[in-house]
């Protein structure tokens, strides 16, 4: 038996079909937190980390109907292998010397990522992290601005004052992270406490964070001023198992991270990351009861990050053991599979897909190579907007 | 009528409520009929319902809140019930809003108010003046107000400043300064002012040790000598102008703050005079702080602690016999 918060069967696209139906009664499928697990361990020593806070879908009998792939699964499929041919590609050029400072991937956290980006709407406001490429694209940043941000170029949104994951373009709704996790939790509160004042409609706010910055303080002060003051915030929390390179038995001693959502005053659900078509029903399923007026949505996603922290990190740490558990599962070969075992696309069109893939990271990374990078005589070094308060220090 | 310094800051921000419906006061304890630890907002929140908004006690939170609103184009004004727990928000001051413009060209028009400075029996946690530690950061404007009308004028300013401010009001003066009525007229932003004119020494000061530096001012005055009092208003901007002015005409320079000596406002002022106008200087520059050592409760260790007139007006004449 599964313990998945979708519900008891919920396997591949078991959800989609009743997404669109879900109600707020008594009927609804997502199990809001708070009910007692038996059972759990809360760590084995041997292990060094906490034992999944989930069980991954087993493979289905043949014999259960099949559920409906949800409509956004393929456009979903489509981010995510853009997203890793391009930091596939990354990757290799920082190994080649290429690129300065750190690459950091998402390697194994795509599903959840573009998951959070695909189904936010113009007014929306979205604040990532580091892993989060498949969801920034899915929401509309241009890849271009990427390679631009990478290379430093004076003509990304950067413009080589800040670099690899740090960008943002705060007047679309994609906010710039700072390094400190946990700090735009708040930030997105208060965006979204300002356009309800405004007197907008049907706009959310979603940020996403790891179990290594759920521990900080201003994660934990930010969760619960959002539940306070009630906003349409969804936070996706996805379990990694490392924070850098510690395990979750160093991390935290609870139970399961989602209880945290009754602590706040939150609705939370637990997903199995590796698995597209729950990572779409679930997190539209949260990002729909947030633009409904619900409390706060809290998803933690379980994965294992299948990269170095950055790519100077060999990831020697990730134990055989881990590797073996159905979180480790890379979440693209698994939508992949199930891509063809239903049937959803031919070879040729996976095939055109990957070339289309490669053919708009090769276009992006040119764009970006050709243009001006900042140069120190020629910066403008003002911090301020306010041009007569710089101060005049020598 | 008469109007106290915590009261102009009052009566600034029930101006800005009335005048830009992009304002917001954010802060601990500031709404309901409470009115704050020391009741700068009393009265708003009932005047501007669901504008003036009580907090957890979540410094950091309360200005990410407000970076996110002024992302949006609000004007928030988070009040800290003292300075010493900003120390919580700094992550939020000095990384997010402090560096927001650099990053993306986008500016975050916050403004962070600071219960700033020691008062008797305050100990380490309630007294502290953070001044110099924002104004190191860069992507900040660092307000110490030391009049009624600067405290009034100034934070009215710091709303429509489209940078983050952190407006250092000081609780010392909240009831012991006092102005006839509400100024009609501002002094720039950033512009220091002279408060004494005088000839044989430059005091340089800010916020309550203006006022001690005046006082130590009127005691030599006794003595046959006329010290010029610079009030920086500003920390950051520093008005090295108006500073090097000064010196010009007296040759000899005490800069005096209420913040720890290490590093800071009056090495930071000390150091401009010496490399800019080392040729005015007849003497070697001085400077008052506050002693290296956490802020004490007991009156006696406080009152020596903190730089006094007494204190100021014995640095003043080693300096004048140099």
């Amino acid at each position: 038996m599964l313990t998945f918060v979708a519900g008891k069967a919920a396997g591949d696209g078991r959800l989609a079909a009743c997404a669109p139906q879900i109600s707020f009664g008594a009927t609804r499928r997502l199990r809001i937190t708070g009910v007692k697990r038996e059972n759990f361990l809360r760590s084995r020593p041997d292990v060094g980390y906490n034992r999944p806070m989930l069980q991954t879908a087993r493979p289905k009998k043949k014999s259960q109907p099949k559920a409906p792939v949800h409509e956004k699964y393929i456009e979903a499929f489509r981010w995510i292998l853009l997203t890793r041919t391009f930091e596939e590609k990354l990757a290799s050029m920082y190994r080649g010397g290429r690129i300065t400072g750190g690459v950091y991937v998402g390697k194994g956290q795509e599903a959840v990522s573009v998951a959070c980006g695909i189904f936010l709407q113009k007014g929306d406001i979205f604040a990532p992290l580091i892993r989060d490429q498949a969801g920034r694209s899915a929401f509309g940043e241009p890849l271009v601005d990427v390679a631009r941000t990478y290379f430093g170029s004076r003509t990304g949104p950067m413009r080589g004052r800040d670099g690899n994951i740090h960008r943002g373009s705060p007047r679309d709704g994609q906010l710039a992270m700072i390094s400190h996790l946990g700090a735009m939790v708040s930030v997105v509160v208060g965006s979204l406490m300002a356009k309800r004042g405004r007197g907008e409609k049907n706009f959310i706010g979603l940020t996403t964070i790891g179990e290594g910055g759920m521990q900080t303080g201003a994660s934990h002060e930010g969760m619960n001023i959002a539940a306070v003051e009630h906003v349409p915030l969804v936070v996706v929390a996805t379990n990694n198992h490392y924070a850098y390179s510690t395990p979750n038995d160093r991390e935290f001693a609870c139970a399961n991270l989602v209880d945290r959502a009754r602590g706040y005053g939150f609705e939370g659900y637990e997903l199995d990351g590796t698995d597209l078509a729950q990572c779409l029903d679930v997190i539209g399923t949260a990002v729909k009861r947030a633009r409904a007026g619900r409390p706060p949505q809290l998803v933690v996603a379980s994965i294992l990050r299948l990269a170095g922290h950055g790519e100077h990190d060999d990831f020697s740490y990730v134990t055989d053991d881990i590797r073996k558990e159905p979180f480790a599962i890379d979440c693209l070969q698994r939508a992949d599979a199930f891509i063809k075992e239903r049937e959803l696309a031919d070879a040729g069109t996976l095939q055109r897909w990957r070339e289309e893939a490669a053919e708009e990271v090769e276009n992006a990374f040119s764009a970006a190579q050709k243009e001006p990078v900042p140069t120190g005589e020629e910066e403008d070094w003002c911090a301020i907007s306010t041009r007569d308060l710089v101060d005049a220090i020598e | 009528m008469s109007i106290t310094y915590l009261e102009a800051i009052r009566e600034a921000q029930a101006k800005l409520l009335r005048d830009d419906k992009r304002v917001f006061i954010y802060g601990q304890d500031v709404g309901g009929s409470f009115g704050g630890a020391f009741k700068a907002t009393k009265g708003l929140a009932k005047e501007f319902p669901g504008r003036v908004l009580n907090t957890p006690i979540s410094e950091d939170a309360m200005v990410g809140t407000a970076i996110g609103a002024a992302l949006e184009g609000m004007r928030p004004i988070v009040e800290m019930q003292f300075a010493d727990f900003s120390s919580i928000a700094l992550n939020q001051i000095l990384n997010n809003a402090g560096t927001h413009y650099w990053r993306t060209n986008i500016p975050v028009p916050i403004t962070v108010r600071l219960p700033s400075g020691g008062t008797k029996g305050s100990g380490p946690f309630h007294s502290q003046s953070m001044e110099s530690l924002y104004a190191h950061y860069p992507g900040l404007i660092v307000m110490t107000p030391a009049t009624v009308e600067d405290a009034y004028t100034m934070l009215i300013d710091a709303v429509a400043i489209d940078d983050p401010v952190v407006y250092c009001e000081h609780k010392y003066l909240y009831y012991h300064l006092k102005a006839d009525n509400l100024p009609n007229d501002r002094m720039a932003v950033g512009k220091a002012r002279i408060a004494r004119t005088g000839r044989d020494l430059t005091i340089v000061s800010y916020s309550a040790m203006l006022h001690e530096s005046l006082s130590a001012a009127e005691e030599i005055a006794k003595e046959g000598f006329e010290i010029e009092v610079v009030d920086l208003r500003t920390v950051k901007p520093l008005d090295t102008a108006t500073v090097l002015a000064s010196v010009a005409r007296t040759g000899r320079l005490l800069a005096v703050g209420e913040s720890f000596p290490w590093g800071g406002v009056t090495a930071e002022v000390i150091a401009r005079v010496s490399t800019e106008g080392f040729h005015l200087l007849d003497a070697a520059p001085a400077r008052v702080n506050a002693k290296d050592t956490p802020i004490p409760y007991h009156p006696n260790l406080w009152s020596t602690h903190r730089p006094s007139a007494k204190l100021i007006a014995t640095k003043a004449r080693q300096l004048l016999r140099e």
